[in-house]
């Protein structure tokens, strides 16, 4: 099977494109800059519709990572990326006779704010979904399922708050406020959340992409986690002691951090700048979020197999490396 | 104001009601004028299909089908269930007519009619409506298979009042601006729900009723409840009661909420008694509005039908057949008369609080005898029930044994439950008479026990009544009930028949090898009431019965010289306490635990450590730990060796059955439900059942409970969960209701507990479920030897807990000052509070 990853160049598309090559099948990576991957590469705008009909020349199945996860940029930026750079490689990839189409998803799609404890895929939803990201995020899916039928196969797959050694996203950004003594706790870090360690995330869409054809699997929405839910105060002293920095003591309470998120918000909104603290992030920081995976490893003949304890293990190992 | 307006279809918004169940049906109704019902109608998309039975459900006033509606949807395919709004009431026509009784149940069987309704019909109602459908069932006889009703009445209870909140809606110039002009009725009865109606919900009950001319017949209803002989519906309400009589051969199942402060358990018992062959299942903590306030209800009502097509009897009881021998020596009073004929003067009882009353054996038949005599004549019958309000000890004992002689089965609500717990205990046990000290008459005052209240004070001149002794009761005659301790759930009340109180008697005496020689020391108080039966000296100790938790080393060396006690039973939490205290033994006092040879620890889960220490006291006992329950006990048990060798296990070692018990498991599936067939397979882990001679004859009350536990005919199933080993023996792992419901399969929480305890800076440890069944994450709770800060434990002791227990994930450990416990025996962990705790905890903001 020859397999395009789009977004190859962060630290899950990455690893997605080298856990299908494992597997067996051949690669092609589409992104702006240059991935430095063992690949056959395109390289370019995931609207631009020529470089897209370029990439998708023999391909037979499609893994759409490349999205713009910032927590800061226009609405406009977000949707362009999300919805119509989507919506663009949908139309390219049916034009160009590919067969299945994995959808690189994720859980805030159908997260209303309030704790989620133990729920699986709900339905996306962008007119509850929280925030610009998680809005132009459900929409994508929606159209991306809209598209599934029998001569294109199409699944969502969500991964939960992807982590590993060299990730910028989460880890990058809790490190660089611990470095400067300002990474606290929201009351008290005991929110419990589920994450998933880069790898498991990676080796759930290489299983999707085998399986996505399956009457279980096309059509449907599917979560992906560790399967080990942790307190966020836990979480947070693991990624800070990996990095070899004192855990994080101090705690706030909920009302007091999500003002401060709000005034955060237009104080460096206005710059154009990324604010420090967002109220997205303090109901993220603050509240449950863990699911239930039992549907995922059934229909996509998965399990994680990287234990959080092992991932940490792996981190503090690249903190020490330098 | 008697407005008239068309039948109409209720909105499409509201809560739980699928808009494809309603149909508009034109009927004659009693005056043959046609009027249009709304009615819900599980076959309304299909009706051209024929069902198996129907259920045909009659709203009370003031609500309307909606109360129905979860019962429309959890039907069977084949069960058709039809659910009425009344004329004038719900989203039916309003015609002007004030209808009565009589009126309105002619007006349902034209219903039915008019829906050619031919077969099998259930009638269901509540309220209200219960009388109309009673009157229904009373024309229809050939079809009716079943009747069924929810907080109803036929008639004032005699000696009743009627309900306080009926009266004041009725009282003249008040009934219209209660029920017509304002929605004070409707709301009131909404809010006699309990906590649980959502305001969408309530919304919903509302919703035919938004304008005083919509809500004329609620006024009229009220209007039409005879209070009064010459009122124009007392007639056909009598006519419906004493109807009842009628249906002795229709199976007839009661479901009740308690809380009703309109119809209370007063109506229950009223009913009872005109229906005794009915199921009764009272739901504890429910209201007015059983069906809403407890999701039971209704799975319930479907189990119960099922059963009636299935043509099995409903009422599940296990069979416990004596041998013929037996019943002869199934008299409880033969042992303490045996033992006044060979030694009168020998010790019966020894009280050892305020002047330390003893009592002779001749004292003790005399006393039971006389009386038994003088209970009959003041009033207490053979059936009847007798709530006992008396602290353990020679009152107590010779109370018990005079009841059991008339034939009449004893309440006991020990302090244990706690004062509101005992009060509702004993209110549900629905007693006849009460007999306490003044402390427990004051507790019943509010109960409305309708016999005797007697006073302990006064069973010396009941005694001197001097009347001939009642015949002799049958063994099967009720002798007993006692509660569980309500550790999982309300507490419940457990039914003995004489032949099976004998029962545990004959094998306590069987396994414990007792002879006359011996003397109990009963600083568990239940024993106490043994002794005689067995014709076995007993001493109580001077001891709070309310906390035996403060029992006294000395108190209890004390009692056990004052008798050269040789059998011991206490609960662990007493002898804690014991061990405690031991200090302050002199040399003569601990001599006096040497007569000693047989220490029972009974009630709950002993620690190891606590039975080395009181092994240490009483050097010529064997220690053994009885495993049972309030519904039967002893079921096995295990010696101090046994559970010395056992360390490691997953649970606690119970043993191996005591002769005559059989135990079996019915394995878990995935879910974490008890499906299994009963097997003696090993290592398999799952529901523990038991069957013996001795085992408790039903729960009281609890149709859908005695269905459930007693569902594999003669076994009793227990709500533990365990396994049994390659020597037989059996292994407590936890109860079902805490049971951990992972996605990798269940989890049982004292294994885990027991692991957790290892480690030196744990006092105490919980493990608890949080999340949905299935995909549970399981949270460890503990309490600390040292003073770590309550909430999270920090990182580096929580992988400690994580690696005491390898193959279960552990999401999360919490620390406590201290874990909820059962103020009986105060040791069973509430891990249901516990779940709820830890999961408002760790969900975090909401």
């Amino acid at each position: 099977m020859r397999v395009l990853v789009t977004g190859a160049s962060g630290l899950l598309g990455a690893a997605t494109a080298n856990a299908i090559a494992i597997r067996g099948h051949e690669i092609v990576v589409f992104q702006r800059r240059a991935s430095g991957l063992p690949f056959d590469e395109v390289r370019g705008d995931i609207l631009d519709g020529e470089a897209l009909t370029r990439a998708l020349f023999g391909i037979d199945g499609v893994v759409h990572l490349a999205a713009k996860v910032s927590i800061t940029g226009s609405r406009s930026e977000f949707e362009s990326v999300n919805v119509e750079g989507t919506r663009q490689l949908l139309q390219s990839a049916k034009a160009a006779g590919v067969r299945s189409f994995v959808h690189v998803s994720s859980p805030s799609v159908a997260h209303d704010g309030m704790p989620i404890i133990g729920a699986g895929a709900l339905p996306a939803n962008p007119q509850t979904a929280r925030g610009v990201y998680a809005v132009t995020k459900a929409q994508a899916e929606l159209l991306a399922l809209a598209e599934d039928e029998p001569d294109f196969a199409v699944v969502a797959i969500r991964p939960h708050l992807v982590w590993g050694p060299g990730d910028e996203q989460l880890i990058g950004r809790i490190i660089a406020r611990a470095r400067v003594g300002r990474l606290f706790l929201i009351d008290h870090g005991v929110a419990l959340i589920d994450t998933t360690y880069v790898d498991n995330a990676a080796s759930a869409l290489a299983a999707a992409v085998e399986r996505v054809a399956e009457p279980t699997v096309h059509g449907r929405a599917f979560v992906v986690t560790n399967g080990e839910p942790r307190t966020v105060a836990e979480l947070l002293t693991e990624i800070t002691r990996a990095a070899g920095l004192p855990a994080p003591k101090r705690s706030v309470p909920f009302g007091a951090a999500y003002r401060a998120g709000q005034l955060a918000e237009r104080a460096w909104g206005s710059r154009g700048a990324e604010p420090p603290l967002t109220r997205f992030l303090v109901e993220q920081l603050a509240t449950a979020h863990w699911f239930d995976q039992r549907q995922t490893c059934a229909a996509l003949a998965w399990a994680p197999d990287v234990s959080l304890a092992t991932g940490f293990e792996r981190l503090t190992k690249w903190y020490q490396r330098g | 104001m008697n407005q008239v307006e068309s039948a109409a279809l209720p909105p499409a918004d509201l809560l739980d009601l699928d808009p494809t169940w309603s149909r508009l049906v034109v009927a004659l109704d009693h005056s043959g004028r046609s009027c249009t019902w709304h009615l819900l109608d599980s076959f309304a998309q299909r009706p051209g299909d024929i069902a198996r039975l129907t259920l045909l459900c009659v709203h009370g006033n003031p609500t309307w089908s909606y109360l129905w509606r979860r019962l429309v949807r959890m039907a069977p395919a084949d069960v058709r269930v039809v659910a009425v709004d009344q004329l004038e009431m719900g989203f039916s026509e309003r015609t002007g007519t004030h209808r009565r009784l009589a009126s309105r149940v002619a007006d349902l069987s034209g219903l039915t009619e008019r829906l050619g309704i031919t077969g099998p019909v259930v009638t269901v109602a509540h309220d209200w409506g219960g009388p109309i459908s009673l009157g229904w069932a009373l024309e229809h006889l050939p079809q009716l298979v079943g009747i069924v009703l929810l907080n109803t009445a036929v008639q004032q209870p005699p000696g009743a009042r009627a309900p306080a909140l009926i009266r004041l809606a009725r009282s003249g110039p008040l009934l219209a601006l209660n029920t017509v002009r304002t929605t004070a009725f409707l709301r009131g009865t909404t809010a006699l729900s309990g906590s649980k109606m959502t305001k969408q919900t309530a919304k919903a009950f509302r919703a035919p009723y938004q304008t005083p001319g919509r809500r004329v017949a609620i006024g009229a209803f009220v209007a039409d409840i005879p209070l009064e002989s010459d009122h124009p519906s007392a007639d056909t309400l009598n006519l419906i009661a004493n109807g009842l009589a009628k249906f002795g051969q229709v199976p007839m199942l009661l479901l009740w909420g308690p809380g009703d402060p309109v119809f209370s358990d007063l109506y229950l018992g009223d009913l009872m008694m005109r229906a005794p062959h009915a199921d009764v299942h009272r739901y504890e903590g429910a209201r007015h509005l059983v069906s809403e306030d407890d999701d039971r209800v209704f799975p319930d009502l479907l189990r119960w039908v099922s059963g009636l097509s299935a043509g099995e009897r409903s009422n599940l009881q296990p069979v416990v057949a004596l041998p013929a021998e037996q019943v002869h020596a199934t008299r409880l009073w033969d042992g303490l008369h045996e033992a006044a004929e060979q030694g009168p003067t020998g010790t019966a009882i020894v009280e050892m609080s305020g002047a330390g009353r003893r009592v002779s054996w001749r004292q003790l038949a005399d006393t039971v005898d006389k009386l038994a005599a003088g209970l009959h004549s003041s009033g207490i019958n053979p059936g009847h029930r007798v709530a006992l309000l008396i602290p353990p000890g020679a009152d107590l004992i010779a109370v018990v044994y005079a009841c059991w002689r008339i034939g009449a089965g004893v309440v006991i609500a020990d302090a244990g439950l706690g004062v509101n717990g005992m009060r509702r205990a004993i209110r549900g046990a629905a007693p006849d008479h009460v007999i306490g000290i003044s402390r427990g008459l004051a507790l019943a005052r509010t109960l409305r026990i309708p016999g005797l209240r007697l006073s302990v004070k006064g069973l010396a001149a009941i005694a001197r009544i001097g009347a001939p002794l009642p015949p002799e009761p049958a063994p099967s005659a009720t002798a007993v009930i006692v509660f569980t301790s309500g550790a999982t759930g309300p507490a419940k009340g457990v039914v003995y028949q004489q032949a099976q109180v004998a029962g545990t008697r004959d094998v306590l005496r069987r396994h414990y090898a007792i002879t006359p020689s011996d003397a109990i020391v009963a600083a568990f108080a239940p024993w106490a009431v043994f002794g005689p039966t067995l014709g076995v000296a007993s001493v109580i100790p001077d001891m709070d019965v309310t906390k035996p938790r403060t029992l006294q080393a000395v108190a209890l060396a004390e009692a056990t010289a004052a008798v050269d006690g040789t059998l011991l039973w206490a609960s662990p939490a007493a002898l804690t306490n014991v061990i405690a205290t031991a200090g302050v033994l002199s040399t003569t006092q601990r001599q006096s635990f040497k007569s000693l040879r047989l220490v029972l620890a009974a009630g709950a889960p002993v620690p190891l450590q606590l039975l080395e220490q009181v092994k240490e006291l009483v050097p010529n006992a064997d220690v053994r730990t009885p495993y049972g329950m309030t519904e039967v006990l002893p079921v096995s048990e295990s010696t101090l060796a046994e559970i010395r060798a056992a360390a490691g296990g997953n649970g606690v070692l119970v043993g191996n059955p005591v002769s005559g018990v059989k135990i079996a498991i019915s394995a878990l599936d995935d879910q974490g439900r008890p499906v299994g067939p009963l097997s003696t397979e090993v290592e398999v882990t799952g529901e523990i059942c038991v069957q013996a001679a001795h085992m408790r004859d039903r729960y009281d009350r609890l149709w859908a409970t005695n269905a459930m536990a007693g569902r594999d005919i003669g076994w009793h199933r227990t709500g533990d969960i365990g396994h049994l080993d390659t020597s037989g023996r059996l292994w407590v792992e936890g109860r079902l209701a805490h049971l951990i419901v992972t996605a990798a399969g269940p989890v049982t929480p004292v294994g885990v507990e027991q692991q957790v305890q290892q480690l030196p800076f744990v006092r105490l440890a919980a493990a608890v479920g949080i999340g949905p069944i299935g995909n549970q994450q399981v949270i460890v709770i503990i309490t600390t030897c040292d003073q770590t800060a309550k909430g999270l434990l920090d990182v580096d002791r929580t992988k400690l807990v994580r690696a005491q227990v390898m193959g279960i994930h552990i999401a999360a450990v919490l620390v406590r000052d201290e874990l909820p416990v059962d103020i009986r025996h105060n040791s069973k962990i509430d891990r249901a509070a516990l779940s709820v705790w830890a999961d408002g905890i760790l969900a975090g903001h909401r």
